[in-house]
């Protein structure tokens, strides 16, 4: 029996379809004109250039258009959230065009349908692009190459490309992209069967470094973020809700508000449910009070003379204390729900002479991303325009239109690049706060949430418990494994989002005994994806105590883990989401070699290691850690080595793993978001001490080039470093730590 | 009626009520919006600018305190031939940011520190960047940029 797949339960993977979303690459070549529909839509974009380039431009498809100065104008279809996506995306349509990369400007691609999956999660924008994208760009250059070879007379095999340039070896003749855009544009676009794709070694865009496509916007103060748009009239909206999460509004001193300088209104908006749920394309607003101003400043200033009174019979009575005393009761025990139970775990661990059972623990945590959630809406006759940094913005339209219960074609979305999101932004709550607000201003109005909103109306990284049990046989090799999720859960039927155990290949297919159960405590407080879901936080618990069974067992930790995955093999040939452990040994191997696994070490430091595969990707680190006598630590460097096939944006994809290795410090170091009796503790950064420049470590990041079709790296990354840690943090003090964030056992960094 | 010095010019914020924070006033009434809110309580930088060459958090200051004092904002960084500042290009060369909200009060804070120490070592940079979070974890990122950019001022650049 193993029904892990029903004890993950997640919103958002019903978005992330196991099958490459896309169309397949023959409809997508029949359907990827430009309709005029499409063209319009680009003229209400701000920021953009197209509105006048889309009228002199070449429009070859829904991502490529050639400007007769030779401009190749690639669209990039997926939000922007620091993941690299805006630039990585037409990299391969460039790749695939034999495109001259100083002649690409990218353009935000407007939100609709005809770009099928826009969306920034799962770490799945390149994986599901990839194809298509490749099909839109080596499809232009056939459809230039035709056009070359009508022009001079000679079969198209004859002509070849090079950099955004047109050659006709044999005679001697050459011209560019932009010299022959208008004829090419006009010709039938081939079928995807006739196209020819580059090999990886005939790439020249792809796997290099290229500096991210909005740097010069970003490093001048360019209104670029969402935060950053002004439209004329534009009034700013504010929006509290109740504290007590899920309380409802009974009154309020709105006529003292409406007297204040600056302001235009204040009312009480109703909302559709108490507590909210994690639900992109859903229609669920908390109840809360409007205040609408001529400035943000104003808006802020009134606000804190708004008394409300609030009804908090239905709202969350949740307080962290309470789940943490209730995991010590269940220290030691089996869960009441069997998820998974092949062979006898119970029975062989019990009878084990080498068995190790311990209770790990981690928190809630906020995403924090560095913009506050800010959205700008605009309603009239009867259509409502958003302009919004949603992670999920093929769902914003969704859960709009359902929300004001009108066609999805009356509501218009814009994409702005957000100021991080790391999942926050998958949820669109922010968007439909500020419609039900715009619809009762006679003016564009920008909804901005403080931080001191972020932090309390996050869909939070859930915190949780598990018990670990599991034994070695004699020859010291992992035998049976019998783990015990303790969740938290709104409905009592399954966990709250971002808890459930992903099917797991590791350890239950490698295992003849493998046993998984759960416990669910009742809880109300909203949670969601947060960089790399359930990996996130399991990855801590399983590693660590991976590495607790090492050292149970006198092996060295790299032996044992890599003896742990068995011979090489791919469980699923063919399925990316399915643990191939040759590829995770390589990782393995590879990153103990580069830190040197071994070395002996000065007193109070060691290394630690860790693994992790999760969103297709496999990642293994090594963090060479010191701890002093004060427990004050220092991570002297991180290792790290990827295998998530083949690499994109060489730079993007450093930058990302550098990020998930000072993320992933932050967090287990010093992160945690608590509730009292419904109401998050925390407020602002002063209670929530992300990581600061001097606790930077030395990073080393090295990718394998296994020859594997990509996936996307804004998630694995993360994962493994937590364990990595603390396990050095062991072999260096024989402190193990169970309980995140870190700073719980009296260390500091 | 209050005016200020933005970036070498007078801007005038009209009847703003005094205790509006220069954060708001900079990026509602002037429309100059590289200046970011974050938290609004001075622990993440992303607002820094320049008080007379001393690198602030814009949301603690009251405009009505600010008349007669020079400001400058990320707007106002570069070169006065409107050539990037070496920080600008240092950071575009390394590929600095990530969502890159950060970055333009990460560039204030440096472009302070470069001014005071044309040749700072990493715990120069630690210090002066101290006050400055990036969420995104370019930290990496920022001290490579810095050393780039004090290098290129060592040859003749300018800030």
């Amino acid at each position: 029996m193993n029904n892990l797949q029903n004890g993950y339960n997640d919103p958002l993977d019903a978005f992330e379809p196991k099958e490459a979303s896309q169309l397949s690459r023959r409809e997508f070549i029949k359907l990827s004109g430009m309709g005029a529909g499409l063209a319009l839509a680009f003229v209400s974009v701000p920021f953009s250039k197209s509105a006048t380039a889309a009228t002199e431009g070449r429009e070859f498809n829904l991502f490529v258009q050639i400007d007769p100065d030779g401009v190749i104008r690639i669209y990039s279809p997926n939000p922007e959230v620091g993941q690299g996506i805006k630039t990585a995306l037409p990299m391969v349509v460039a790749e695939e065009l034999d495109a001259n990369w100083d002649d690409v400007v990218i353009e935000n691609s407007p939100v609709s349908d005809e770009y099928g999956r826009q969306r920034a999660g799962g770490s799945r924008s390149v994986p599901t692009r990839w194809e298509e994208l490749r099909a839109a760009g080596a499809g232009v250059r056939a459809m230039l190459i035709e056009a070359a070879a009508g022009q001079w007379g000679v079969p198209s095999s004859e002509v070849t490309t090079n950099q955004s340039m047109l050659i006709h070896a044999a005679s001697d003749r050459r011209t560019s992209y932009g010299e022959v855009a208008n004829l090419a544009s006009e010709l039938n676009p081939p079928m995807v069967d006739s196209l020819t794709f580059k090999a990886p070694d005939e790439y020249r865009i792809l796997g290099t470094r290229i500096t991210g496509t909005d740097n010069m916007a970003l490093v001048t103060g360019k209104p670029i973020f969402g935060i950053d748009l002004q439209l004329p009239n534009m009034l700013y909206a504010t929006y509290t809700k109740c504290p007590k999460i899920g309380g409802r509004v009974l009154k309020a001193n709105l006529d003292e508000i409406k007297a204040l300088p600056g302001i235009v209104t204040a009312f009480v908006v109703e909302g559709t449910v108490g507590v909210t749920r994690f639900d992109p394309a859903g229609v669920s607003v908390a109840p809360g009070v409007a205040i609408v101003a001529e400035s943000t400043w104003q808006n802020f200033k009134a606000r804190e003379s708004l008394k409300i009174e609030w009804d908090t019979g239905e709202a969350s009575k949740d307080t962290w204390g309470d789940y943490v005393e209730a995991a010590v009761d269940l220290r030691g025990k089996e869960g009441s729900t069997v998820l998974a139970d092949q062979g006898n775990a119970s029975q062989v661990i019990n009878d084990a002479t080498t068995k190790v059972s311990s209770q790990y623990g981690f928190g809630f945590v906020s995403h924090a991303q560095l913009e506050p959630q800010s959205c700008v809406a605009h309603w009239q006759e009867n259509m409502m325009e958003v302009w919004s940094t949603s992670q999920t913005q093929s769902s914003v339209r969704d859960s709009v239109s359902a929300l004001l219960d009108m066609p999805k074609g009356n509501v218009i979305a814009h994409q702005l690049r957000g100021g991080g999101g790391f999942g926050r932004r998958l949820d669109n709550d922010y968007i439909r706060e500020a419609v039900l607000i715009a619809q009762r201003v006679d003016a564009p109005v920008k909804l901005q949430w403080s931080r001191e909103d972020d932090m309390a109306f996050d869909f939070f990284r859930i915190g949780g418990f598990y018990n670990m049990q599991a034994s070695v046989d004699e020859n010291g090799k992992l035998n049976a494994w019998n783990s015990h999720a303790i969740s938290l859960s709104a409905d009592g039927e399954k966990p709250n989002s971002g808890a459930g155990l992903r099917p797991m290949d590791f350890p239950g297919e490698l295992l003849e005994h493998f046993k998984h159960t759960q416990t669910l405590l009742p809880s109300k407080t909203p949670t969601g994806p947060w960089r790399a879901p359930s990996s996130n936080s399991y990855a801590f618990v399983e590693q660590s105590f991976m590495h607790e069974l090492s050292v149970a067992a006198k092996r060295d930790h790299l032996e044992f883990l890599v003896e742990s995955m068995g011979e090489p093999r791919w469980f699923r040939e063919g399925d990316e989401f399915s643990l191939n452990t040759e590829r995770a040994v390589s990782v393995i191997k590879t990153v103990a070699e580069r830190a040197g696994w071994g070395a002996e070490q000065p007193e109070g430091r060691a290394l630690g290691l860790s693994f992790y595969f999760c969103h297709a990707g496999y990642v293994a680190e090594v963090a060479d850690v010191s701890v002093d006598k004060d427990k004050k630590i220092t991570v002297n460097k991180v290792w790290l080595v990827a295998d998530v096939g083949q690499i994109v944006n060489l730079s993007s994809a450093e930058n990302q793993c550098q990020g998930g290795v000072i993320d992933g410090i932050s967090t287990v170091m010093g992160l945690e978001i608590t509730m009292t009796d419904g109401r998050v503790d925390q407020t602002n950064f002063d209670q929530y001490p992300l990581l600061r420049i001097s606790s930077r470590p030395e990073i080393d990041v090295h990718f394998l080039n296994s020859g594997y079709s990509p996936t996307g790296l804004g998630e694995p990354a993360f994962p493994p470093l937590a364990a990595a840690v603390c396990n050095a943090i062991y072999t260096a003090t024989g402190d193990r730590i169970r309980e995140l964030p870190i700073r719980k056992s009296g260390y500091t960094i | 009626m209050i005016n200020l010095s933005i970036n070498g010019s007078t801007q005038s914020l009209g009847d703003i009520d005094p205790e509006t924070p220069l954060l708001w006033a900079l990026r509602d009434t002037l429309g100059l919006v590289g200046t970011k809110y974050g938290c609004g309580i001075a622990q993440c930088g992303a607002c820094t600018v320049h008080l007379n060459g001393v690198p602030v958090r814009a949301c603690q200051l009251q405009v009505g305190s600010l008349e007669g004092q020079d400001i400058t904002t990320i707007e106002g960084v570069a070169n006065e031939d409107g050539t990037l500042h070496v920080l600008q290009e240092a950071w575009i060369e390394h590929d600095v940011p990530q969502c890159g909200y950060c970055q333009a009060g990460q560039i204030m804070s440096a472009a302070a520190l470069l001014a005071a120490n044309t040749k700072p070592n990493d715990d120069d940079i630690d210090a002066a960047m101290a006050g400055n979070i990036c969420r995104c974890g370019t930290y990496t990122r920022i001290v490579e940029a810095i050393h780039t950019a004090a290098g290129k001022l060592d040859q003749g650049g300018t800030a």
